[in-house]
């Protein structure tokens, strides 16, 4: 699968998360240089409510602090073509939401649980939010459900707008 | 780059207009040929500009990273999309949204944009267009593939093209307009759209339409060609027509457009805009693209011969039907509200922040019943879900349009004041609730530093914090205070129109010690009103660390001293501008990098802030260079040399102004400890050899420039000025002084990585 985005949610005890605390974090690991992905620069949308937060834009993949929906969560988005797997989404997704969480800003006040998370398919024309499009890439994305966090062991919830991108958000139990 | 790319084209194509269609199959073949090394980057550049896909910072592939200025690998480091601008390095990609109109499918698809091709934002610009971030160049056919499905175009968006036109957003509902000058502003944007005679331009032109001459919506008095409706009655008939301006522009030194022609029949508007653009192509400026604009040229001519030359074309024009065409169908264009009318009635207490949005972001329209409604956007940016919940809103409450505006906002008309309660809190369930539209509490602001390759400071990060600030000051819930404009451009290119703000700021640097550090210019009492009508003058730089200080001390002074009923401008005139700069003179210092190293940093910025991206370094010391000293009495000549404008001494101003420029180039030489003759053909000649000839006083992106005004000034030093003439040379001596001191940060940043 191409251009998927995971996002791995807050949880509801984190204090309310200052958004705009990811600035300085995101221009550290820019210059650390030891994300795999090419990383370009880091744009703010703290200022919008219920948006992208705050991004680290990189060539292959973007990370972010996100706050869509006013949930916040850490989000990886593969923008290249480039065919990774799903578990590679999910792995970089994951990585990023712990270096995250230790940061000096961070520490103590925000934790991810990747129990919660929200998978986005960022192309409407190879995947579009339809019944047909959900059939399509279903067996694929629960076969790595079911490898996460076991058969049966989580339940779907997809995005009910078909003006939205094909996305589901996964609760593990 | 999307998978998808290749697919669009067959799924949407029958859906495309067929001219826009081959316009977008031709820039795909163009991007296939320059891949193939086929087109010069020039010319690739010029073709991509024209359909509006932009660069954007750091696509030199050099970035600073607080650290060091780092290399940022591409993976196809030898391709490039124009000169010194790498493939694969993100742009901007502009869209042309003519008179600010949208209907909710547009909306949609603008949403679905955002998500796919850039960062989850679309930005609504000064100029009514949308921007998108971080596009790759070879997304951008989908991309507008999906734009022309819905009727968008963004072809000629940028590029030396008639740029997007722009219009009042109330167009039709205003309560002051003379007509709806909706039709006229998109018959011309239609006509005008890759006209045989709107190609060969030196540089941008741009159109405004105004209802009123009153009112600011759409800032004709900044525009190369302003229209503002007028009606007169001949024989017991009312005629529609437009008084005519032209030659106005923000840019470097800001120009008033002069009037035209006081009445303009309607049936005119097309073939007189044809027959300017014909005359602006044939006899405007192509080389030197800093006096390119058709502002140089009408100084130039002078208005009485441009304008003869105008109507000269215009009766040469062979007749064309479209000219006319349009003006049969302009009745049935009339927008209509898909909901009756309606009273506002309010059964319990009103909460407090329903009743505070509905006194800034709801205008009572002309017919009764109605109101529009800002959507006010913070900084311009919305999201994707906030698109399509307004085309929920539209379509639930209006007749599913909606208008984006210069002061980046997107307003519903017609909505009928029964539904004013239920939309507020649709728009609160949305995140778009936020009041005071128009206010202190909503900057403008040009992407600055965040994107744009020609930033000096962070304007973005500057308006939001003010924003937040303000929010929580007296300020904003002052009634002297609350409806002041502030307006933020990253440089002096003027894309945030701080010349037209009560209080305007501009992106500067400073040096200290060796250190560079992110400054605002400050323009006061600049005019939002009749169309943009007066330019704030600049009182001096501030450190961007101390401007929301300096708004706190304007806006308190303003609240303190002014008299009854004075506005803000008159309270400056009055005031006057030495008192104004003594007011600020304390925020204009500048801390030592060892006192205060956050001055060195800019807004929601952490990087050591350098220009150009290349870093400064080791601190020389805290003694105030003689380079200093001198270029501070330089900006000081050139703040006299307004003062003895504002009394009306036009020779004064003038002599003071060009010796400003003297004493920064003299700086310049001394510091560069060349020989020179220091006389003022000789302090000429040499910093001709010295800083122009090897172009070590070019700024990166306005070239010469900056010096080419220091020589204009010279050469015309004997001659008699007006005031408009001097206060364009002062305006042009505070540039040429800028210009000195970014050359010296340039000069510095070179030889300190010369020497690690
Ligand atoms: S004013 Fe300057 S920084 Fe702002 S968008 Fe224009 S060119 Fe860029």
């Amino acid at each position: 699968m191409e251009h998927v985005s995971i996002k791995i949610f807050a949880t509801a005890d984190s204090s309310p998360v200052a958004i705009a605390d990811a600035i300085p974090v995101f221009h550290r690991w820019i210059q650390a240089r030891d994300l795999p992905e090419l990383a370009i620069d880091v744009a703010d949308y703290s200022h919008v409510p219920a948006g992208p937060g705050v991004l680290l834009i990189g060539h292959e993949a973007n990370y972010a602090l996100d706050n869509a929906h006013d949930r916040p969560g850490f989000l990886y988005s593969r923008k290249a073509a480039d065919g990774v797997s799903l578990q590679y989404v999910y792995d970089s997704a994951l990585r990023g939401s712990r270096r995250l969480e230790a940061e000096p800003e961070y520490q103590g006040k925000l934790k991810f649980d990747p129990k919660e998370l929200e998978i986005t398919l960022n192309d409407r024309l190879l995947y579009p939010n339809t019944e047909a499009g959900w059939l399509s890439v279903e067996p694929a994305l629960r076969a790595f459900l079911d490898g996460l966090y076991g058969t049966g062991a989580y339940n779907i919830t997809r995005a009910a707008d078909p003006r939205e991108r094909l996305s589901v958000v996964v609760s593990a139990a | 780059m999307k998978a998808s790319n290749s697919l669009w084209n067959a799924r949407i194509a029958g859906a495309i207009e067929p001219g826009l269609a081959s316009e977008i199959d031709a820039f795909e073949n163009e991007i296939a040929l320059k891949k193939q090394g086929k087109i010069e980057d020039k010319i690739f550049a010029e073709t991509r500009l024209r359909r509006g896909a932009y660069g954007q910072r750091y696509d030199n592939g050099q970035r600073h990273d607080g650290i060091e200025s780092r290399k940022l690998a591409y993976p196809q480091p030898g391709l490039t999309k124009g000169p010194n601008t790498l493939w694969d390095a993100p742009g901007m990609q502009r869209i042309k949204i003519p008179f600010g109109g949208m209907n909710a499918a547009q909306l949609e698809v603008m949403a679905e944009l955002a998500e796919e091709y850039s960062d989850g934002i679309a930005h609504v610009t000064t100029r009514q267009d949308f921007q998108l971030h971080y596009v790759h160049i070879e997304d951008a056919p989908s991309l507008m593939r999906r734009l022309a499905a819905v009727g968008i175009t963004t072809r000629e968006a940028c590029g030396n093209t008639v740029r997007n036109v722009t219009a009042c957003p109330l167009a039709g509902v205003c309560r002051g307009q003379a007509f709806d000058v909706t039709p006229y502003a998109r018959a011309f944007a239609s006509f005008m759209l890759g006209h045989p005679d709107a190609q060969d331009f030196g540089r941008k032109f741009k159109a405004a339409f105004s209802g009123c001459a009153d009112e600011p919506c759409s800032l004709v008095r900044i525009h190369d060609l302003g229209c503002v409706a007028q009606t007169r009655v001949v024989d017991g008939k009312t005629e529609r027509g437009f008084s005519v301006y032209v030659g106005g522009g923000l840019g470097t030194v800001p120009y008033q457009a002069k009037l035209f022609d006081e009445f303009l029949p309607e049936a005119e508007l097309l073939p007189l805009g044809q027959a300017m653009a014909r005359v602006f192509a044939r006899l405007g400026e192509k080389k030197n693209r800093n006096t390119a604009r058709m502002k140089f040229l009408v100084v130039k001519l002078g208005l009485e011969e441009f304008k003869r030359l105008v109507l000269e074309e215009r009766a040469r024009l062979p007749f064309d039907p479209r000219w006319t065409a349009y003006l049969a169908e302009i009745e049935k264009e009339q927008e209509t509200p898909s909901r009756p009318p309606g009273l506002l009635q309010i059964t319990a207490p009103e909460p407090a922040d329903q009743r505070e949005w509905r006194g800034s972001n709801v205008y009572p329209q002309r017919q009764a019943g109605y109101a529009t409604v800002t959507v006010a956007l913070p900084l311009g940016d919305i999201t994707a879900d906030q698109l399509r919940a307004l085309a929920d809103m539209a379509r639930k409450y209006v007749n599913e349009t909606v208008r984006t505006t210069v002061e980046q906002n997107i307003v519903l008309r017609w909505v009928s004041e029964s539904d004013l309660p239920a939309l507020y809190a649709d728009l609160q369930r949305a995140g778009l609730n936020q009041a005071g539209a128009g206010t202190i509490l909503d900057p403008t602001s040009c992407p600055g530093t965040d994107t744009c390759k020609l930033g000096i400071s962070s304007s973005r990060g500057l308006a939001g914090e003010l924003r937040m600030r303000l929010a929580e000051s007296a300020i904003s819930r002052d009634d002297a205070t609350r409806g002041l404009r502030i307006k933020v451009s990253g440089c002096f290119n003027s894309c945030g129109q701080h010349h037209v703000a009560d209080i305007g700021f501009y992106g500067v640097s400073r040096n200290k010690g060796g250190f560079a550090a992110p400054h605002f210019q400050v323009l006061l009492g600049g005019q939002w009103n009749e169309n943009g009508g007066a330019y704030g003058l600049a009182i001096g730089a501030v450190p961007s660390k101390r401007v929301p200080e300096t708004v706190e001390r304007i806006t308190s002074r303003y609240r303190e001293g002014r008299q009854a009923g004075e506005t803000f401008q008159g309270f400056i005139r009055r005031i006057g501008k030495a008192a104004c700069k003594q007011m600020l003179e304390d925020l204009m210092t500048l801390p030592t990098h060892a006192e205060d190293a956050s001055f060195y940093t800019d807004w929601h910025d952490v990087r050591e802030y350098t220009l150009g991206d290349l870093g400064i370094g080791e601190c020389a010391g805290e003694v105030v260079s003689p380079l200093e000293f001198q270029l501070t009495a330089s900006e000081r000549e050139a703040f006299e040399a307004q003062l003895a404008l504002e009394k009306g001494d036009v020779a004064k101003a003038s002599k003071l102004a060009y010796e400003a420029m003297l004493r920064g180039a003299t700086a310049l030489l001394t510091w560069r400890q060349v020989f020179f003759v220091n006389s003022p053909d000789g302090v000429v000649e040499t910093f001709r050899k010295e800083f122009y000839d090897t172009q070590l006083f070019f700024d990166p992106f306005a070239g010469g420039k900056f010096a080419q005004y220091f020589f204009r000034a010279h050469e015309l030093v004997a001659e008699e000025r007006t005031a408009d003439s001097a206060t364009r040379l002062i305006e042009e001596a505070q540039l040429f002084i800028e210009a000195c001191h970014s050359c010296t940060i340039r000069e510095a940043a070179r030889l300190q990585a010369a020497k690690a």
